[in-house]
């Protein structure tokens, strides 16, 4: 069994200039990183015949929305049969799944799929906090339950999950800083990373709080940059430049409401739905899994997908993470071989998705998985919406 | 000691009302919580919708809760991600007495910081701001935790 069937496979991977307030906007940096994905696949433009995005062009804090399809479209000339783009899907790899769908069903051979923010130099001036509500004159949507309250971000709403499950099954902060730490140490090996030096546990503890449990290292960094992923009919992947990459599984599920708040259970997220989902579809186990890359938009959120996947029991995520050598590229489960949102920033999921890829195809230089690798767990987003993938090297 | 006890903050960005939400942020008007009930299976529903999750039933209109509920999950919030909301304070997931599985985000109000826990029953006190009445909960004084007066 394999996603849609074995049609889609991903041919190339590309990303732009990554890093902190780089000073170009998001529709410049998600043109360098498509081109750059590419040529990765060794395509042309002109045989790109889709484009998907996350989230598309709506409304939020400056630079999260850094471009939308239509503006890739534009800038590109590209000449499609499949656009699309969204924010209701499986976390930010939805819009790429369903490109997988599109490929399948031969409405598309080749899809664009891309994720760009500029959200450190967007929100550089009037700062991270003022961005949140610039737009804000009364809280609508989701946010009218929570701003109020001055509920106003997601460390907010996600701390307070966390706060649950520690609650419930005795989740410590050192656990939670594990992953940041791990985050750390691997990151030192990605010349694209932006936190690079070595944190100790006195270090992530003794920084300044957020929203307890979070502090400040339990938070992704904002960052400019954008990458671009090309999903492929496999018919059409013959002869490319990379091995093409099977996508064996995909969990996209949502079984409860979506909510920050209203879950049955608040110590199980919309991951668990996902993960779930994914491993009714698949012969493959927990225990077949290489290497995981588990977004950390907030260190929770991996713990979450540790999990949700089934690395542990339920309630034992925090467990998982105590030998940190484990979990470096040279240990026996590599998790977060690039840094992570946490210390490589928010490239909004795409990254977790980017390094699952390179470390597949053996390209990922410095920071190479030692051991052979053959199947990567790929968890994106977390809390009321996320979606993940299992990825396969062909053989 | 005292502990650290949050002030109300000088301003809040307020809800739009809608017409689905207008009972849940005026109830406080008359000193009432109004929250979404289902007349045919009887559920409760928040944040209110149209129709009832559980049963599917059209037939949804506010009804008066009785303001109690408990401490599902919290967070102590230090970060000042809003003018005029100064941290430190307190926002919490309330459970509805009547509905466990019914939840408010709101802030824990008269309580010191270090106070407040999962379990703490709590119950409504509003503030009012403009056209809304937004419900926030305080610890349940002793006296009334058996439910007399």
């Amino acid at each position: 069994m394999t996603y849609v069937a074995n049609r889609a496979v991903i041919t190339g991977v590309g990303q732009s200039k990554l890093g902190r307030r780089i000073g170009r906007t998001g529709i410049d940096l998600a043109c360098e990183a498509a081109l750059n994905a590419i040529a990765d696949a060794g395509l042309s433009a002109d045989d790109i015949d889709g484009v998907a995005s996350y989230p598309g062009p709506i409304m939020a804090e400056a630079g999260f929305a850094g471009a939308s399809t239509h503006d890739v479209r534009n800038a590109l000339g590209l000449k499609t049969t499949y656009y699309a783009s969204g924010v209701e899907t499986p976390g930010q790899i939805g819009t790429l799944l369903d490109a997988c769908s599109a490929v399948a069903s031969d409405r598309a051979t080749h899809v664009l799929c891309f994720r760009s923010v500029w959200e450190a130099t967007a929100q550089a001036a009037a700062g991270r906090a003022a961005s949140l509500t610039a737009h804000v004159t009364r809280a609508t949507g989701h946010p009218a339950w929570r701003l109020p309250f001055g509920a106003a971000s997601a460390a907010n709403w996600i701390a307070m999950m966390a706060q649950r499950y520690m609650h419930e099954y005795g989740l410590t902060r050192e656990q939670l800083g594990n992953v940041s730490i791990n985050a750390r140490r691997n990151a030192a090996l990605n010349p694209n990373a932006i936190f690079t030096a070595p944190m100790t546990m006195e270090e992530y503890l003794s920084v300044r709080m957020i929203s307890y449990p979070f502090g400040l290292y339990d938070c992704d960094i904002p960052a400019d940059g954008a990458t671009a992923i090309i999903v492929s009919r496999r018919e059409a992947s013959a002869g490319l430049r990379r091995p093409p990459l099977t996508i064996e599984a995909a969990g996209t599920a949502m079984y409860d409401r979506h909510s920050w708040d209203q879950r049955a259970d608040l110590t199980r997220t919309t991951s668990h739905d996902a993960a779930r989902h994914l491993w009714q579809t698949t012969k493959l186990t927990p225990a077949d899994v290489d290497f995981a890359t588990l977004y950390d938009g907030f260190t929770y959120l991996t713990i979450q997908w540790i999990d949700a996947f089934g690395f542990t029991p339920h309630g034992k995520a925090g467990t998982l993470m105590t030998d940190l050598e484990r979990h470096s590229k040279d240990g026996d489960f590599p998790i977060n071989t690039h840094g992570g949102q946490l210390s490589a920033g928010r490239l909004h999921g795409y990254g977790f998705l980017h390094e699952a890829c390179v470390q597949l195809w053996r390209d990922a230089g410095e920071r190479q998985i030692t051991k052979d690798v053959e199947v990567a767990a790929v968890g994106i987003g977390g809390g009321p919406e996320g979606g993940c993938m299992l990825l396969r090297t062909e053989n | 000691m005292a502990g650290t006890r949050p002030e109300p903050p000088m301003v809040r960005v307020l809800p739009e009302v809608t017409a689905e939400s207008m009972a849940y942020w005026t109830g406080g008007a008359d000193g009432e919580l109004r929250v979404y009930r289902c007349q045919d299976c009887q559920g409760w529903i928040h944040p209110p919708t149209p129709a009832c999750w559980r049963c599917r039933s059209r037939r949804v209109e506010p009804e008066v809760a009785s303001g109690r509920a408990v401490v599902a999950a919290y967070t102590i919030n230090h970060h000042p991600w809003l003018p005029g909301f100064p941290p430190p304070y307190i926002i919490a997931i309330v459970e509805m007495e009547e509905s466990r599985d019914v939840r408010f985000t709101t802030n824990i109000v008269d309580c010191d910081i270090e106070d407040v826990h999962v379990g703490m029953p709590v119950e409504v006190v509003f503030e009012h701001r403009e056209d809304v009445w937004l419900p926030l909960f305080r610890p349940m004084a002793a006296a009334t935790k058996g439910g007399a007066s």
